[in-house]
């Protein structure tokens, strides 16, 4: 496919490596942000490439893992009643409750349904009449722009039984608090890709100038991966903190006012729990006042629902960049994809889902579909 | 799940709302894309599509450019004697 395969050039790939070892002088720490980048760099050994000084650590973009027990507690107690459409995208299905799933709901009779697109739910709404049609709203700036417009849709085209459980998380905020805490070992960052083609990356600026750390907005294949690792890393030799765009080709610094406009019509922000991590300030939406005969955390009455995360894993260190998947005991044994303990291995996108999905947790074994580069 | 990919718009039409749509082609697989977000985009042109919205418009021009940037490193990368350390040295030919 045009724009992607050309972006998995195993030549090209090597000469950015070479180059990436000609320019590193010591170690560093780079985090890349967002999940869907994790998953590529440890699907194509994008890690096991580069030169043994260059760390990359698995940041907190992962909207599925981070979305807080507490949500899917609200998810699922709208979800078991009677008179409800309860619609997700398919990758929260599995994702565990305090005491059970969306799939297991499903298998008692609850009527939840998988969506492509919050679109499809005002058809699910017309159609049914008589029902409540809620859509668990979840996802990072990338996504809002897409669950922004269902609600003004439904209100403008005057579908009264649709509402949205919203959980929206917000990148900015999260790289703050990581770089906040005295545990941080981050030095530089690959910005979400996606996330900037909504956003732009203005707001990335004053978080580089204000920690000195290079930020440079990166895409998803592996030869933008590299690039931007190159990118960073070049700075952080260079002693700049700046705010660089490897991901020209889809990002300009302004994003895209279309759909920020919309976005800030139906959300404001608002404080947001994260799942492993705790409450981070200004760290989310939440709908507007305007909108609430849409969002479904008012009509169902679920605000009281206050639950307390198992101490058991180590995702909340996972998700800041502090610790890998095995560094954890339980990875692999107790906690696997099937029987998760804890945010990081409940997605597919997941550092500790990926890390397991490619092999990870097996020692010294070529998995599938790595890149390999001639040293 | 910030899983968005690049594809041509094919046809653009209103949907029964009203709501501007493309019938977009991902590798030979058409579907309908909300281009609401995208006013600017023709016929003919790639955008980036997350769950069912183009979010923008991939800039072939800057693809090319960034592109070519990457090959011209390699030619560079090609131009080097290439460098052996202690330790990485597995491959005494160097890189092909």
């Amino acid at each position: 496919m045009k724009f992607l395969d050309e972006y998995r050039d195993q030549a090209l790939a090597e000469k950015i490596v070479n180059e990436i070892r000609r320019t590193v002088t010591r170690p560093w720490v780079m985090m890349e942000v967002c999940g869907g980048q994790t998953h590529s760099i440890v699907k194509y050994g994008l890690d096991h490439l580069l030169p043994k000084e260059i760390e990359l650590v698995h940041g907190p973009g992962c909207p599925v893992c981070v979305t807080s027990l507490e949500m899917i507690d609200k998810a699922l107690a709208i979800a078991a009643r009677s008179d409800v459409i309860f619609c997700s995208f398919g990758d929260m299905l599995r994702v565990p409750g305090s005491e059970v799933d969306l799939l297991i709901l499903k298998s008692r009779g609850a009527d939840v349904r998988v969506v492509y697109s919050p679109m499809d739910c005002l058809k699910i709404a017309r159609a049914n009449p008589e029902k409540k049609v809620v859509f668990f709203a979840i996802g990072f700036e990338t996504t809002a722009p897409a669950n922004a417009m269902s609600v003004w849709q439904a209100r403008q085209q005057g579908v009264k039984n649709f509402s949205i459980l919203v959980s929206h998380v917000l990148v900015p905020p999260s790289i703050a608090s990581i770089l906040q805490s005295p545990l941080n070992r981050v030095q530089g960052f690959l910005g979400p890709g996606h996330v900037c083609a909504v956003m732009g990356y203005r707001e990335y600026e004053p978080i580089a100038a204000r920690f000195r750390v290079p930020i440079v907005i990166t895409g998803f294949e592996p030869l933008d991966l590299l690039e931007g690792v190159l990118m960073t890393l070049r700075q952080l030799e260079q002693g700049r903190a700046e705010v660089e765009n490897q991901y020209s080709r889809v990002v300009q610094r302004e994003g895209n006012r279309v759909a920020q406009d919309l976005v800030n019509k139906v959300f404001e922000v608002c404080d947001r729990k994260w799942r492993g991590v705790g409450s981070i300030p200004k760290s989310g939406y939440k709908l507007r006042w305007e909108f609430r005969e849409h969002d479904a955390e008012r009509l169902f009455d679920v605000k009281e629902i206050d639950t307390k995360e198992p101490e058991a894993c180590i995702s909340g260190l996972v998700l800041k960049g502090v610790k890998k998947p095995h560094d954890c005991p339980a990875f692999g044994k107790q906690c696997t994809p099937e029987h998760p303990l804890g945010a990081t291995m409940v997605s597919a996108e997941g550092a500790c889902a990926a890390y397991y999905a490619y092999g990870r947790h097996l020692q010294g074994q070529k998995r599938e579909g790595e890149l390999e580069v001639t040293r | 799940m910030c899983l968005a990919i690049p594809g041509k718009v094919l046809e653009i039409q209103q949907d029964a709302e009203g709501v501007r749509m493309g019938r977009t082609n991902f590798g030979g697989v058409v579907k309908q894309v909300c281009l609401e977000y995208t006013p600017e985009v023709q016929c003919g042109d790639y955008v980036l599509v997350h769950v069912g919205f183009a979010l923008s418009k991939v800039d072939e021009e800057e693809a090319r450019r960034t592109y070519e940037a990457l090959e011209a490193m390699k030619q560079l990368g090609e131009l080097d004697t290439p460098e052996f350390e202690a330790g990485d040295a597995a491959q005494p030919g160097g890189s092909p």
